[in-house]
């Protein structure tokens, strides 16, 4: 019986690397897109409402690429 | 397709309605934290979940090349061993959804097809050591792995937007977590269409190269794939509500936050596991993925009651599945005769046990309320609540102390033979 440590243990690291590092990414793009929606009505600066809309627009374009490398493993 | 003979057309239908409770059994993996947050209506989520899985079957060619991955030695595997390991797997799928516990599929087929080898060869067509790297082994590190990756992200998810208050924030950002969670779901939806209905394609392809109509070595023949894939859909339309239902409110209250970072962990775990080469139960990794999203919540609980009893069926699935498996290569090691009672007893005993189920159904409509006491209290339910330990702490130290229950096995294994 051979247990492939190194194959579990990469497992385990890339698992719990990606999924944090995913999460919280989105979950920085939604809080600052949120943010825009919640300026909207008062006085929001426009240079801070761009970045902050360059900010989560960057976030989501990186889960949407981890998505579809996702897919490409799922179809290679 | 030439000289198709009753017995391997039997197989070939046997395989199909496995598919067909493959997908039922597994909506709940990808579908489950969906419902229960609210992202998506039940009926929404499983027909998405169905098409996904339709698509994921037609993705890949890569078609499994064993059953078990090399547990069993299937060379010169006869055909009537394939169909009492089907057997052993459908009875075994349809009674945890009786009972409503997530439990793996493959390792049911893993159980059928060694009960179903070593009464037919003997215990030398087993390899004891891949059955401890494959199914033990996976069955411990699976929840653990989705679970930490869940609570950390979890409590990371948290801490980044403790600071929105503002109602239309909320709004915003409850809008994002339905996105993402849908997103992360569709995922696994996939990737479960594509490893399990390959499944299902090399168990039709290996009985047909067993009964001598292809060659070995040859690819799945069209109709075999668009049917592997048909049924997988359909079973996973239907929904198991049930699972759905443990899933997704019975082992913890899910917040849209908690069910983003579990269906995320979980995606990524299954991702990472079929392409590093250690392979993790997909129904093992959404179970600890959502355990872990309940305790990463501050005030979220794990109902370790319902864990437990989830974590008995897992031991019990390998020798459950090989019991009836044994049984019913007993019988068909008979002769043609013993084939048709087996066949007659599949269909009596998945008849029964969806009898048992209209007595308390649950479908679309009641999907979200808890499962707290009010599942049904069959024989089975009975028989692991007699082995449970007593409710124990909330220490995550209990995943290990529960799963290794095979001295339970012969008092509860004797139910899905004596149901047949």
């Amino acid at each position: 019986m051979k247990i492939d440590w190194a194959a579990l243990a990469s497992v385990f690291g890339v698992s719990l690397v990606v999924t944090v590092a995913l999460v919280g990414l989105f979950t920085v793009g939604i809080v600052s897109l949120s943010k825009l929606s919640a300026t909207a009505g008062g006085s929001a600066s426009g240079g801070s409402a761009a970045l902050a809309r360059t900010g989560a627009y960057a976030c989501f374009a990186a889960c949407v690429a981890a998505v579809a490398y996702g897919i490409y493993l799922i179809v290679a | 397709m030439e000289h198709i003979t009753l017995l391997l057309a039997i197989v070939v239908v046997t395989a199909l309605v496995f598919d067909f409770t493959n997908g039922f059994h597994d909506t709940a993996n990808a579908m489950a934290t969906t419902i229960s947050t609210g992202a998506l209506k039940p009926k929404t989520a499983v027909a998405m979940s169905a098409v996904l899985n339709l698509i994921g079957a037609f993705l890949s060619v890569e078609v499994a090349k064993t059953i078990s991955g090399g547990i069993v030695n299937e060379d010169g595997l006869r055909t009537e061993v394939i169909f009492a390991a089907l057997v052993g797997a459908i009875l075994w799928n349809l009674l945890t959804w009786l009972v409503g516990l997530p439990s793996s599929s493959s390792h049911a087929l893993f159980g059928g097809l060694i009960g179903a080898a070593v009464m037919s060869a003997g215990w030398s067509s087993i390899n004891g050591g891949t059955v401890v790297t494959k199914v033990l082994l996976p069955a411990i590190a699976a929840p653990l792995v989705a679970g930490l990756a869940a609570m950390l992200a979890t409590r990371l998810t948290y801490r980044i937007n403790r600071n929105v208050t503002d109602p239309n924030q909320l709004k915003s950002t409850a809008k994002g977590y339905r996105a993402g969670q849908i997103a992360s779901a569709g995922l696994v939806s996939l990737a479960h269409g594509t490893n399990d209905a390959q499944k299902t394609m090399g168990i039709i392809t290996l009985a047909l190269v067993t009964g001598g109509v292809l060659a070995p070595g040859s690819n799945p023949p069209m109709w075999v794939i668009v049917s592997a894939g048909l049924a997988i859909a359909l079973g996973t339309y239907l929904g198991g509500w049930r699972i759905i239902r443990t899933m997704g409110s019975g082992l913890t209250d899910l917040k849209p936050p908690q069910g983003f970072a579990a269906q995320t962990s979980a995606a990524t775990v299954i991702l990472a596991s079929s392409h590093l080469g250690f392979s993790l139960s997909t129904t093992q990794s959404c179970s600890g993925a959502v355990m872990g999203a309940g305790l990463g919540r501050k005030g979220g609980v794990v109902r370790w009651s319902t864990a437990t009893r989830m974590f008995v069926a897992w031991g019990l699935t390998l020798p459950a599945a090989g019991l009836v498996g044994a049984g019913a290569e007993f019988l068909t090691k008979q002769g043609p005769w013993g084939i048709a009672v087996t066949a007659t007893l599949l269909v009596g005993g998945s008849f029964a046990i969806w009898l048992a189920s209209r007595r308390q159904p649950v479908d679309h409509t009641n999907v979200n309320e808890t499962a707290g006491g009010d599942e049904p209290q069959g024989v089975v339910t009975t028989a692991i609540a007699a082995v449970q330990p007593p409710p124990i702490g909330t220490h995550p130290t209990d995943l290990m102390t529960t799963i290794p229950a095979p001295a339970a096995a012969p008092d509860d294994t004797a139910r899905p033979s004596a149901t047949v």
